[in-house]
């Protein structure tokens, strides 16, 4: 998915290499606090792990094969600030050293490629992790479901640039069947590879996976003193269960509408469109149409795979939308069990 | 990295563009794409010149063609893809620029394949003439965060053991007579992985008590200082500011 320079006009490039300098500036300053000051040597060999494993190639249908993006893997084992980071200086590497994927398309790269997959990696992850029982296998699940998603999702965003910034004249439908269809494949053998890393080290090391640390942290419970006591772990499951029932139902209902009831909520862009296209609307204003509402689009230009993108398309947005709700949740629920752990220990 | 560990894409010399800092080449390559990009695809011509323009700085660097054709291999994935598009753009669009639409479609084949070229022609050029190490120096000249170069300077680094690492892993499964030729073998592909992550992970922390025990302490020294004198700059911005008059004609003419 390496972008080559004019592939995206330059104004879009600009404006997606501000965003990525923007994430890497967030990641440089939310790493330390992953990583503390072994941050550069740290994140210096996670990317070479990333740059190594990207040679990954697996078998898939066919007699083709793929190779690990690495976004989704780099977010669970290091964290999401440390796995952008690593990921956008390998693209960057890649970019300088080898050629691969354009310098002006930098940004649209990172941001594609480095950005996207591992926020929605890891916000999927996350709320996987609150739902599911605080199991190792639960680990591996919600890595798998986040893994196969954040690839569809890049390819989601990188039809995304395309449609505001493409500098070629394919159309939008063919481009966003193409690449979500390709990537769904990718995603797959993206996310069982995933899994099962994380599912090795886990089985080995368990204190170095970042997205398994939540869990050890709660079970082991941070007391002042010396003291590892057991009693104060009893509010943390209540509230807990409490918020898991909202959890599992929320998710639910949410796929649910995003997978099925999309395909009948895009059906009416469809019509909408088809009478511009009838009355010969000139091309210009059509592709700004598009840009403003390129979810709807996806399943307007090719009426075969209007249910299957659609469902697509609202899956991954109802993943970003639940990840970015139960970021929310997180924070109120993290902050009120610090408030109550010094309390419990101080009767 | 000691000495003698040159990079395999570097090409050692001693041209006139080889001793150029580092920092220079990296803004005239980059200042050189953006001109690129942004020129009228209809200029046709244009896009010529800017290949003679790289082949005179290939002269200079001594680099010879078919080493820069070779590297420029890497960009086949989309020359099979600016293949493919005149016959993708094809039927759904109504028309555009006045044109039919498979003559659009071929368009913007060229359009990817003249500026993706000359852009790998670029970084190969800048890559080959330019050391790893000098290269980090030359990011961190541009005000790139110390951090950022940082971890990329320990990526590229390690980048050769831990591939080692891999490859290493790869002949003794293949050795036991694996095959990866299904879905069935993922799972041994991932626990490599795992334990390529693990391996990583553990030289990662070797690698910081070493540093502080040497007394790091969240930044690294800068003790070379590279600096670049006018002449220099305007040396290197020769092959852009040529480019640029280029462009500039190409969207006047």
């Amino acid at each position: 998915m390496h972008v080559p320079d004019g592939f995206i006009d330059a104004p879009l490039s600009a404006a997606t290499g501000v965003v990525a300098a923007a994430a890497v500036a967030v990641s440089l300053r939310g790493a330390r606090r992953e990583l503390d000051e072994r941050t550069a040597p740290l994140a210096g060999l996670v990317a070479a792990f990333i740059f190594a494993v990207q040679m990954l190639n697996f078998p898939v249908a066919a007699g083709t094969s793929g190779h690990l993006l690495g976004g989704a893997l780099a977010a669970i084992l290091v964290g999401p600030y440390t796995g952008v980071l690593c990921v956008s200086v390998v693209l960057l590497m890649q970019g300088i050293l080898f050629a691969d994927g354009g310098l002006t398309a930098l940004g649209v790269n990172i941001t594609d490629m480095a950005v996207v997959t591992t926020v929605v990696a890891y916000a999927v992850f996350r709320g996987l992790v609150k739902v599911l029982p605080r199991r190792r296998s639960s680990i591996t699940a919600a890595s798998f479901v986040a893994a196969v998603l954040s690839v569809p999702a890049a390819a989601l965003a990188f039809t995304l640039i395309y449609a505001v910034g493409g500098t070629t004249d394919v159309s939008l439908g063919k481009v966003a069947t193409a690449m979500i269809g390709v990537h769904v494949l990718i995603g797959i053998g993206e996310a069982a590879i995933t899994a099962l890393t994380v599912g090795a080290v886990i089985a080995v090391r368990p204190d170095l996976v970042y997205g398994a640390r939540g869990l050890q942290q709660k079970l082991k419970l941070r007391v002042d003193g010396e003291l590892v006591d057991v009693p104060a772990a009893e509010p943390v499951p209540v509230a807990a269960r409490s918020h898991r029932k909202v959890w599992i139902t929320g998710l639910v209902t949410s796929l649910v509408l995003a997978g099925v009831v999309s395909f009948y909520a895009s059906a009416n862009p469809d019509g909408l469109e088809k009478v511009a296209a009838d009355k010969g609307i000139d091309a210009k204003a059509e592709e700004h149409a598009n840009a403003d509402s390129p979810l709807a689009d996806y399943g307007v230009k090719d009426v075969e795979n209007a249910r299957l993108s659609g469902g697509l398309a609202g899956v991954i947005g109802v993943g970003v939308t639940v990840v970015a709700g139960s970021a929310v949740f997180w924070s109120v629920r993290r902050r009120r069990t610090a408030d109550t752990t010094p309390v419990s220990t101080g009767v | 990295m000691g000495a003698g560990h040159a990079h395999k894409l570097y090409r050692h010399g001693h041209s006139p563009v080889h001793a150029l800092p580092p920092h220079t080449k990296l803004a005239a390559v980059f200042a050189f794409v953006v001109v690129v990009v942004s020129t009228p695809r209809e200029a046709m011509w244009a896009f010529g010149l800017y290949a003679v323009l790289l082949g005179v700085v290939a002269y200079l660097a001594r680099v010879p063609a078919p080493f820069l054709l070779k590297r420029l291999l890497i960009e086949v994935p989309f020359v099979a893809f600016a293949v493919l598009m005149p016959f993708v753009a094809e039927g759904e669009r109504v028309e555009v620029l006045g044109m039919s639409l498979s003559v659009n479609g071929l368009w913007g084949a060229w359009n990817v394949l003249a500026k993706g070229t000359l852009g790998v022609a670029a970084s190969v050029l800048l890559a080959s003439t330019t050391e790893l190490r000098s290269l980090l120096l030359g990011l961190q000249r541009l005000k790139l965060p110390p951090l950022l170069v940082q971890i990329a300077s320990f990526m590229i680094r390690y980048g050769d053991v831990i591939t080692d690492e891999m490859r290493r892993m790869r002949i003794a499964r293949e050795s036991r007579g694996f095959e990866a030729s299904g879905v069935k073998h993922w799972g041994v592909l991932a626990k490599s992985a795992g334990a390529l992550f693990i391996r990583s992970y553990e030289r990662g922390e070797r690698v910081h008590l070493a540093m502080v025990s040497r007394g790091y302490a969240g930044s690294m020294p800068v003790i070379d200082e590279v600096t670049a004198s006018r002449a220099q700059w305007s040396y290197a911005f020769a092959l852009p500011v040529a480019a640029l008059v280029v462009c500039v004609l190409g969207w006047t003419l």
